[in-house]
């Protein structure tokens, strides 16, 4: 079964419209790297120049910060909804 | 003194209109990339994602200082600096706050003198957040939404309840499930769609990113942030105004998402440009609890990039781990020379007690913190005999009792007997 990736509309318009996409990988930076091949226009919205997150979105899996996991090397699976956010909010 | 019916008529606030035509919310500009949109309920540049601010026309007619003066004391005397074409509609009242001179502080501080802004006995609900949340009901109004809401560690519930009771216009309110009960109540009375969320303020706040996505409502501090956080602005325009319309050398804030430190900076930078005040920006000094402290933290280290944290504060309301604005606080504290101070709870509670006792003034935790951080600058040799130091105190005491359980004397019950207290009294003799 695969994960379960969920795209804010700001980004959506750059996957075709899809604000949810299904892709696989043992990591979230697989899980990211897959996309990314598929939408070229998203990609650079979800990872900076050195390979990581990109610095104005922040990811989520299962509602958990990957920050307070392994970042991009948190392994996934089946089943997991990973949740991309505007990180620009609140306060 | 003058008798308050002898007041003429001016002094009064005009009354809300939500009826009438709203004003028209400013184009948005992104801080980053600099693209333009038209105005929208978004806080986000659709080209890089940075963050969007509210685009004036440098060309535009601003008002002298006398013309302010004259203005009713609102926050809406400084509307050519707010994000808006027209007249607003509501929240008319809020804003121009006492700025009251606190001399056994300044002695404490070792500072020449000391004021304190407060924000505490901000009208209608006790907090800095009337400021930001007038703005963005007018925005809300402005760009056709017929519902409000926010995500809110509790001041700003408060406030996004009220004033939209008082517009007419309904109300979503996401707060975290444990929040100290006088926000929650002073939020629930006004009988908004009151939701209490299991997770800290952070899991709130991406619950909200998601919400207004789905459902197209305006959340004040989500997709109308733009607009929300000009407000902030007003508290440096006054505090520029009621010092007889200069600046003070130094100012210390209480920091959550960071944004007040950011539109502090951006406000007295505004007045300088204006020339409605001469001389060096202050020294901007931000202020968080240990337990929650990721923007000292990147004051400290000297980087461009928040780390999280998991909040562990009694300081609720400023108890923000992942703030949004962190890193460009970060850097309005290093470019106007300024640093950070993190405090215990101990030190914050102690903060909250001498606010009460130097100054009349009953603050909330994060006043506290902002007090205790303030003494822990002033410890470290931050200030100079010859700083004018003003304390943005932005919340009310009221809201927070919690913090004071078992801390303050126990008061003693008596029959209602004179020798009683005259007992009493000879035990403090």
């Amino acid at each position: 079964m695969p994960v379960t990736f969920s795209l804010p509309t700001v980004l959506a318009r750059l996957a075709d419209g899809q604000a949810t996409i299904q892709s696989t990988g043992a990591t979230l930076g697989d899980v990211v790297a897959e996309i990314a091949g598929r939408f070229p226009r998203l990609a650079p919205r979800l990872r900076d120049e050195t390979g990581g997150p990109y610095p104005f979105v922040t990811y989520y899996l299962n509602d958990e910060d990957i920050r307070f996991r392994n970042g991009f090397a948190t392994p996934v699976s089946a089943g997991d909804e990973i949740t991309v956010v505007a990180a620009i909010a609140g306060g | 003194m003058t008798n308050v019916l002898d007041l003429p008529s001016a002094t009064l606030l005009p009354v809300d209109q939500p009826a009438r035509r709203p004003p028209r919310p400013l184009p948005l500009v992104c801080k980053l990339c600099r693209t333009l949109h038209a105005a929208l309920p978004s806080a986000t540049c659709e080209e890089c994602l940075g963050p969007l601010e509210p685009w004036y026309e440098a060309d535009r007619a601003l008002p002298d200082a006398a013309t302010i003066a004259r203005r009713p004391p609102s926050l809406w005397r400084y509307r050519e600096w707010l994000p808006f074409d027209g007249e607003p509609v509501v929240s008319l009242d809020s804003g121009f706050t006492p700025l009251v001179e606190a001399p056994a502080l300044a002695r404490r501080l070792g500072v020449a003198r000391a004021w304190v802004k407060n924000d505490a006995v901000s009208h209608p609900s006790l907090s800095f957040k009337d400021r930001v949340v007038a703005s963005a009901l007018n925005a809300a109004l402005g760009l056709g939404l017929d519902t409000v809401g926010c995500a809110s560690t509790g001041n700003l519930a408060n406030a996004v309840a009220a004033q939209a009771a008082r517009a007419g216009l309904p109300a979503w309110i996401f707060i975290p499930h444990d929040l100290e009960l006088g926000k929650v109540v002073g939020t629930a009375v006004y009988n908004p769609r009151l939701v209490r969320v299991r997770g800290t303020y952070d899991d709130v706040n991406r619950l909200c990113s998601q919400v207004a996505d789905r459902f197209g409502w305006g959340l004040v501090n989500i997709n109308l942030r733009g607009y929300y956080g000009e407000g902030s602005k007003t508290m440096a325009f006054e505090i520029a105004e009621q010092l007889g319309w200069r600046l003070p050398t130094a100012v210390v804030a209480p920091m959550a998402g960071g944004s007040l430190l950011t539109k502090l900076e951006k406000g007295f930078r505004e007045f300088g440009e204006a020339g409605l005040v001469r001389g060096p920006a202050p020294r901007l000094y931000g202020a968080q609890a240990d337990g929650c402290a990721p923007i000292v933290r990147l004051v400290e280290a000297g980087g461009e990039q928040i780390t999280p944290v998991v909040p562990r504060t009694i300081a609720r309301s400023i108890a923000i781990g992942n703030p949004a604005d962190g890193a460009f606080a970060a850097r309005a504290i290093r470019e106007t020379g300024g640093w950070a101070a993190g405090v215990s709870e101990t030190a914050l509670v102690d903060g909250i007690r001498l606010l009460a006792e130097t100054t009349g003034i009953f603050t909330e935790t994060a006043g506290g913190v902002t007090l205790a951080a303030a003494l822990a600058l002033a410890e470290s040799g931050r200030f100079t005999p010859d700083d004018e130091v003003v304390l943005c105190i932005t919340g009310n005491g009221l809201k927070t009792v919690e913090a004071l359980g078992g801390v303050l004397p126990e008061a003693p019950t008596i029959d209602p007997r004179l020798r009683e207290v005259e007992a009493l009294h000879a035990r403090d003799l």
